[in-house]
């Protein structure tokens, strides 16, 4: 037998269909879907013939079920401990207390106050209502279905729900009986207004937009819905009365508020609606009176016409209103803040570069800051070389006006501006009036201070160009194209570049970078990368032609050192490639011939520059360790055979000792050479207390080399600067000249020697050092052929060795930390967090956590288990006990029956005997 | 013989000859014609002819129609009424003689080739005579050798005014034989003494060539060895025989090598011979110990000689009981700023380090050497001071009682350093007075690794010692390839000093001195 609720019936005949728990309802009533499906154990697992088995099934879901029962969260359970601490006051009698022995802080305690009686309670209404019944069905075969759409789907809305209901049965119907019909009698509907009366509601406003009506929702609504479920159990407080007896379902109130909020809508649209009609009503009176009240022309027709046109000093002034502004952190800076800042700048340079110096951060992890200029560049912004210039000057006490002055003028095109600084030429066309005379201002004071021409070669080379005439330059840049492709190869940078004049070729080198500024296009970082490599090249071979173009040399330098800046990790390669060659070379002529010659003025020169690029006082330099070693070979392994030879030699040991100058760093190669070096000079006699090391010999045919072969050359003989020229000279000096080469070498090498007493005189072996040269030096001294001023500063150089002070401090070892003794003091592990294990990993707490919620689970679900059978033992009991009951009551009629049937004999037998 | 006809005819008519001889002793003065040609000027035309008298003499000396016995005059046999057999074989004995005469001689010839050939020729010669004797053995199973002969081949080798050492390297396969090394030796020691006693100036050229010999000779390690030779012999080789005891060989190469060291040789050659004298020739010795005369005096002449000559030195006192006098005087002595500069560094040091592995050695002479090579050590280029350093550190490690040279607690400052560098005798230089302030200077050494490893002293010194056999090696190129190579994990730093010019700055020191104009 079945019972119909909505849709249609199913019959399940036969104990082979195992129907879902859920539909079933044996008493015909509704009961509610969230309370049969948690206290059910397995929705959909077979079901349980007899009650022994009916405990052991449910054990596998009990887990589940436990864990449902034990967090109450639907609305119409009863309220257990938590609901208790809700209710403002429980049952004083029915709680139960916890005590707690010791206070633990920070401990949390979950079950020091409890409500037993509730609990079982409510425990054991759940069973009744969920194993009872199932315990009573259990022989019963037919069912009842409920095949309402989405009747126990809570996940839908009641709303939803309706509609979709509708949805399907106006499919079913259309399906049916409705396959041709056209669609006349059906009706569109929006909340259960026709559509076709909404159309005709010209000027229809949402209820939602009324602001008045819209933040307050009635209070019945707030309740249901937000009020923490508590729905069941007010409403029967709420509504006393006759339907009270009766507890609606969750169902039929959330229908009954649907209703009521829709009535309420409607309702307030009507309201609204009549408004409406009320206000245009009064409009149109309005206006009728309005045309007899005022004759003025209405204002809001003429407003736009007398808005007055703008006229062009207006624009102007808005425009400049409108402009943008310049930030406040771009205004012009002061000079002192400049200053200041160059300052900031270069102490922060100057630091890195000393922390370098000593290695500090050898041993420490690798978390550096990057480098500072590196940083700068990598980000493609432009190269403001005006600003690294004046950092220069500053470094020698120079003026720092000039250069502000200039800073300041370089407004907004400061690349013109720095084109024409390098030409030193004014271009009336293309920059402003100021700036050309801004120009002139510095080129003016760059000549007064005449009296330092090399310190500042471009200001002075301006001030020269600004001297001549203009029209020879204008027309030797006029025949230069301003774009130039970059160059692909050495040679192509060649055929740029050769045949030109120094500041042609500077031009066209400076063209060529900021035509292929990176910031321009993409390939373009690549393209400079490249150029560096090959303005090195150029310079190399510039440097190895029969005179050395050096001048165009010296300034090509100032263009590498850009190029430097702009991309140091490439430039870097392309020097330490050009020192593998060189290196290469020298190695090769050693194993070839036993010895190496001194490599021609292209290597002396990449080393300079080497120099001038990268920090030379860095501990340890990707470039310039190589390039100090490079150096080191060619004093040790070359000997000099030659004027020249010796020329480069000291140009060799000035370089190196320029690589040092910051560091301070000892060089026992250079000490050696000078030693050599001041050998050769003097007529061959063995002295004391000194040996000279290789390269040089102490006999041979190049022993005597710089001793000079005619006395009157030596008294006309003036001291002078070395040439570079003379390091590659092959065009033969006569005597004389090669006399005062000697001299000036012999002059050089003093000068250094003095340069290392200084440098070198804090060394604590400093007189071991020395020790040979001194003793050289007095062989010179003794010899007495020198000119008066060699004399003088061979003199001035021992007494600066002899000044310094010989104190010899012993060593020490510095004290190691002594190892210390094994302690067994135990180990403090500071608690973070109470209650959680410690001192583990996180997998390891996270097993720990789910070991023991398993542990717990599975006792909870013994305990349900046993406590189910419990329950089911008692409803047995009861069963049989009524039954007993029963027979009883029927032994005892019977009896009484009989009995009564008995006596009616009995009396009736009475009667006849006593007839 | 006609040139016109070209080299090809030339060789068909040597041919022709050939046959005519060796088919026919009527046809026998055809030999002149042969012998002839090898006194031609083409060098074409000699080799044809050394080939055509390589196999006529071949073939007569496997026919045994060569005279066997002591060669009687020419003009004798020929007068003589001896049987024309008789007369026929001494006679073609004596063109062999000539031919062989004039094989020798064309040892010397301009052209290679034909040097190349003669000598393959004579070895033939050598060989076949050595089978078919041409002289009569003393006693039954006596051994024979052709000594004449080899003796002339030797000479020639040993030329004096060139420098035969490519001949002499075509001549070191024959060496391989037992029996012609032996006498390769005997016939060498003859020809030194020889020469050395005639010429008061021998050339440069002829010791090379010896020297070039010599040092190809190498004698096997085990007498059971000596079995390959040369010379097929008829009979078994028999226990009499000196050339197959390893003994008589050692005697015979000292013989070798005391001739040969005993005159007064080039300075050039004395090295060479120090360099291969530890591995080549000592163990080779019947008596090492002879060679102390030779060793004492190279050690004398000072600078990369007696540094060569400390290896075989240490090897006749260590395996040989040598004693001798001052040896540590003297190794002190070597010490000089050259020692990191010449080119036997490695080898220096590897035995320096050998000779102070001793604990026993008494602290103040290990003191004086620890100081003399740090002051040294002022003096060297980067990859001797990697090697230096660390062998300093492990002197001091060695031997604790000279951990005061780096440590000395509680030290009065001093004005001048107690150590006497110019004092010869390690014990009267006050070395152990001093402090390693050398090392203390190098701490400020350009090169980051080097000053690292003098950073070493700094803290009191580890237990291990440090090896230094990688370093020994070490050269200045390698250091530059491995600066090289080294990783840089951040951006490169960068000057942040802009470039002016070539020159640098003004206070630069480029500037100061030089010029570009």
């Amino acid at each position: 037998m079945c019972l119909l609720v909505t849709g249609s019936v199913i019959a399940t005949p036969g104990r082979g269909r195992l129907p879902d728990p859920r539909h079933v309802s044996p008493e015909g009533t509704r009961s509610p879907p969230a309370v049969l499906g948690r206290g059910l154990a397995s929705s959909g697992s077979p079901r349980p013939c007899g009650v022994e088995r009916l405990g052991v099934r449910r054990e596998l879901a009990m887990g589940k079920a436990r864990a449902s029962g034990a967090r109450p969260k639907a609305p119409g359970a009863p309220a257990g401990a938590r609901g208790g601490r809700a209710r403002p006051n429980p049952n004083p009698f029915e709680v139960k207390v916890n005590r707690q022995k010791f206070q633990v802080l920070g401990r949390k305690t979950r079950h020091d106050v409890g409500l037993p009686g509730v609990s079982r309670a409510r425990a054991i209404q759940k069973r009744t209502q969920t194993l009872l019944k199932e315990y009573k069905e259990r022989d019963k075969s037919n069912v009842f279905i409920d095949k309402r759409f989405g009747e126990y789907n809570s996940s839908i809305s009641a709303e939803e729900k309706m509609m979709r209901r509708f949805a399907l049965e106006q499919q079913r119907h259309h399906e049916k009986r409705n396959i041709y019909n056209l669609n006349e009698d059906e009706e569109l509907t929006h909340y259960g207004q026709s559509l076709a009366d909404i159309e005709k509601l010209n000027d229809i406003v949402d209820s939602d937009s009324d602001p008045e009506e819209r933040g307050t929702l009635s209070a019945e609504l707030t309740a249901a819905h937000f009020g923490g479920g508590e729905l069941p159990h007010q409403r029967p407080s709420q509504q006393p009365g006759p339907e009270a007896e009766r507890p609606r379902s969750r169902k039929e109130l959330i229908e009954e508020l649907i209703a009521k909020s829709k009535q309420e809508k409607r309702e307030r649209q009507a309201q609204r609606e009549d408004a409406l009609e009320l206000t245009e009503k009064l409009d149109r009176d309005w206006r009728e009176i309005q045309s007899l009240l005022a004759r003025r022309p209405p204002q809001a027709q003429s407003r736009p016409q007398d808005k007055p046109q703008p006229d062009a000093y207006d624009r102007a002034v808005r425009e400049l209103g409108f402009e943008m502004k310049a930030q406040p952190s771009d205004r012009m800076k002061t000079e002192e803040e400049l200053a200041r800042e160059e300052q900031e700048r270069l102490r922060r340079l100057e630091a890195e570069r000393v922390r370098r110096m000593l290695g500090t951060d050898e041993d420490q992890d690798s978390k550096r800051p990057a480098h500072m200029s590196a940083d700068d560049l990598n980000d493609g912004f432009v190269l403001d070389k005006d600003d690294r210039r004046l950092l220069s000057y500053e470094d020698g006490k120079m003026n720092v006006q000039e250069e502000q002055s200039r800073e300041a003028s370089d407004g907004g095109n400061e690349e013109e501006e720095e084109e024409e600084e390098e030409e030193g030429e004014e271009d009336a066309e293309d920059s402003g009036g100021s700036d050309s005379h801004s120009d002139l201002e510095c080129d003016m004071e760059s000549e007064e201070e005449g009296e330092r021409p090399e310190q500042e070669p471009r200001q002075t080379r301006g001030g020269r160009a600004t001297g001549r005439g203009q029209d020879a330059r204008g027309a030797a840049r006029a025949e230069l194209p301003y774009t130039f492709a970059a160059p692909e190869s050495p040679e192509d940078l060649k055929s740029l570049l050769t045949g030109k004049s120094v500041e042609e070729q500077l031009l066209v080198v400076e063209r060529i970078q900021k035509c292929h500024h990176p910031s321009l296009a993409v390939g373009n970082k690549a393209k400079l990368e490249k150029l560096f490599g090959f303005l090195l090249e150029y310079v190399g071979e510039l440097a190895t032609e029969d005179p050395p173009d050096l001048s165009v040399i010296d300034k090509l330098v100032v263009q590498l050192y850009g190029l430097c800046q702009m991309f140091p990790e490439s430039a870097s390669e392309c020097v330490r490639f050009v020192l593998r060659d060189a290196m290469h070379e020298m190695e090769g002529t050693i194993e070839a011939k036993g010895r190496a010659t001194f490599p021609g003025l292209d290597v002396l020169i990449y080393l300079k520059i080497a120099g001038m690029l990268f920090p030379t006082s860095d501990l340890w330099h990707p470039v310039v360790t190589p390039a100090l070693v490079c150096l080191s070979q060619l004093l040790t392994k070359c000997p000099v055979l030659s004027l020249p030879d010796a020329v480069k030699g000291l140009f060799v040991c000035c370089v190196f000792l320029d690589y040092v100058s910051l560091s301070q760093r000892f060089i026992p190669e250079l000490v050696n050479f000078l030693l050599g070096i001041l050998y050769i000079a003097a007529p061959n006699q063995p002295g004391p207390g000194y040996t000279l090391v290789p390269p040089f010999r102490p006999r041979g045919k190049h022993s005597e080399l710089l001793v000079v072969s005619d006395e009157g050359d030596a008294a006309t003989w003036q001291r002078r600067s070395l040439s570079l020229h003379w390091a590659s000279a092959r065009h033969p000096q006569t005597e004389t000249e090669a006399n005062h080469t000697r001299l000036s070498c012999l002059a050089v090498c003093l000068a250094l020697v003095k340069r290392c007493v200084h440098m070198y005189g804090a060394l604590p072996a400093f007189h071991d050092i020395t020790r040979p040269l001194r003793a050289l030096l007095a062989q010179h001294l003794a010899g007495g052929r020198h000119p008066r001023e060699l004399q003088e500063l061979c003199r001035s150089a021992l007494a600066d060795m002899e000044a310094q002070e010989r104190r010899y401090q012993p060593l020490v070892c510095e004290r190691s930390k002594p190892v210390p003794l094994k302690l067994f003091t135990p180990r403090l592990v500071k608690v973070l967090e109470f209650g959680r294990k410690q001192g583990s990993t996180k997998e390891e707490q996270e097993r720990k956590r789910l070991i023991h919620k398993h542990r717990r689970e599975f006792k909870g679900a013994v305990r349900e288990i046993r406590k189910d059978n419990q329950f089911l033992a008692r409803m047995q009991l009861s069963e049989i006990m009524e039954r007993d009951a029963e027979r009883k009551r029927k032994v005892k009629q019977l009896f009484s029956s009989l009995a009564e049937q008995e006596g009616e004999w009995k009396a009736l037998k009475r009667k006849k005997f006593k007839k | 013989m006609e040139r016109v006809r070209g080299p090809r005819n030339a060789r068909r008519a040597l041919g022709r000859l050939l046959e005519a001889v060796l088919a026919n002793r009527a046809e026998a003065n055809a030999v002149f014609d042969i012998l002839a040609v090898l006194q031609s000027e083409d060098p074409e035309e000699i080799q044809d002819a050394v080939r055509a008298c390589s196999r006529l003499f071949g073939a007569l000396l496997e026919r045994g129609e060569l005279f066997v016995g002591q060669l009687p005059p020419e003009e004798t046999v020929m007068a003589g009424s001896q049987g024309a057999t008789r007369k026929y074989k001494v006679w073609m004995r004596h063109r062999y003689q000539s031919c062989c005469n004039r094989l020798a001689e064309l040892l010397a010839h301009p052209s290679f080739q034909v040097k190349e050939l003669a000598l393959g020729t004579l070895m033939k010669f050598v060989q076949l005579e050595g089978a078919h004797p041409l002289e009569k053995p003393k006693w039954e199973g006596s051994y024979l050798f052709p000594r004449q002969l080899f003796k002339a081949v030797v000479d020639g080798l040993l030329s004096l005014e060139e420098d035969c050492s490519l001949l002499l390297s075509q001549f070191c396969e024959y060496l391989e034989h037992d029996d012609v090394r032996y006498h390769a030796m005997q016939a060498a020691a003859d020809t030194t003494a020889r020469v050395a006693n005639a010429h008061p100036e021998v050339p440069l050229a002829f010791w090379n060539n010896v020297f070039t010999l010599l040092s190809a000779v190498s004698l096997p390690r085990q007498e059971s060895d000596v079995a390959n030779f040369y010379v097929k012999h008829a009979a078994e080789l028999s226990d009499k025989w000196k050339v197959t005891h390893l003994k008589e060989h050692r005697k015979a190469f000292q013989l070798m090598w005391l001739g040969f060291l005993k005159h007064k040789l080039p300075l050039s050659l004395y090295k060479k011979v120090l360099v291969i004298m530890h591995e080549s020739i000592l163990p080779h010795l019947a008596q090492p110990s002879l060679m102390i005369d030779f060793l004492t005096r190279a050690y004398d002449v000072g600078g990369a000689i007696s540094l060569l000559a400390l290896n075989g030195l240490f090897i006749l006192i260590h395996e040989h009981n040598l004693e001798y006098p001052d040896f540590y005087r003297k190794l002190y002595g070597l010490l000089d700023p050259s020692v990191f500069h010449v080119k036997y560094r490695a080898r220096f040091f590897h035995l320096a380090d050998l000779f102070l592995s001793s604990s026993h050695l008494p602290a103040y002479l290990v003191a004086a050497f620890a100081k003399r090579l740090a002051r040294l050590a002022l003096t060297a280029p980067p990859e001797a001071l990697l090697m230096v350093l660390p062998f300093i550190c492990n002197l001091l490690r060695r031997h604790p009682a000279c951990r005061v040279l780096v440590h000395r607690p509680r030290g009065p400052e001093l004005d001048a350093d107690p150590y006497d560098p110019d004092e010869e005798d390690p014990a009267q230089s006050r070395a152990l007075e001093s402090s390693l302030w050398e090392l203390q200077a190098l701490q400020r050494h350009y090169h980051p690794e080097v000053s690292k490893a003098a950073s070493v002293i700094n803290q009191a010194l580890s237990v291990p010692e440090a090896s230094i056999a990688p370093l020994l090696e070490l050269t200045a190129f390698e250091i530059f390839e491995r600066d090289l190579k080294k990783k840089w994990p951040e951006a490169v730093p960068l000057e942040f000093v802009p470039a002016q010019g070539l020159l640098g700055r003004r206070g630069d020191l480029c500037a100061q001195h030089f010029t570009l104009s």
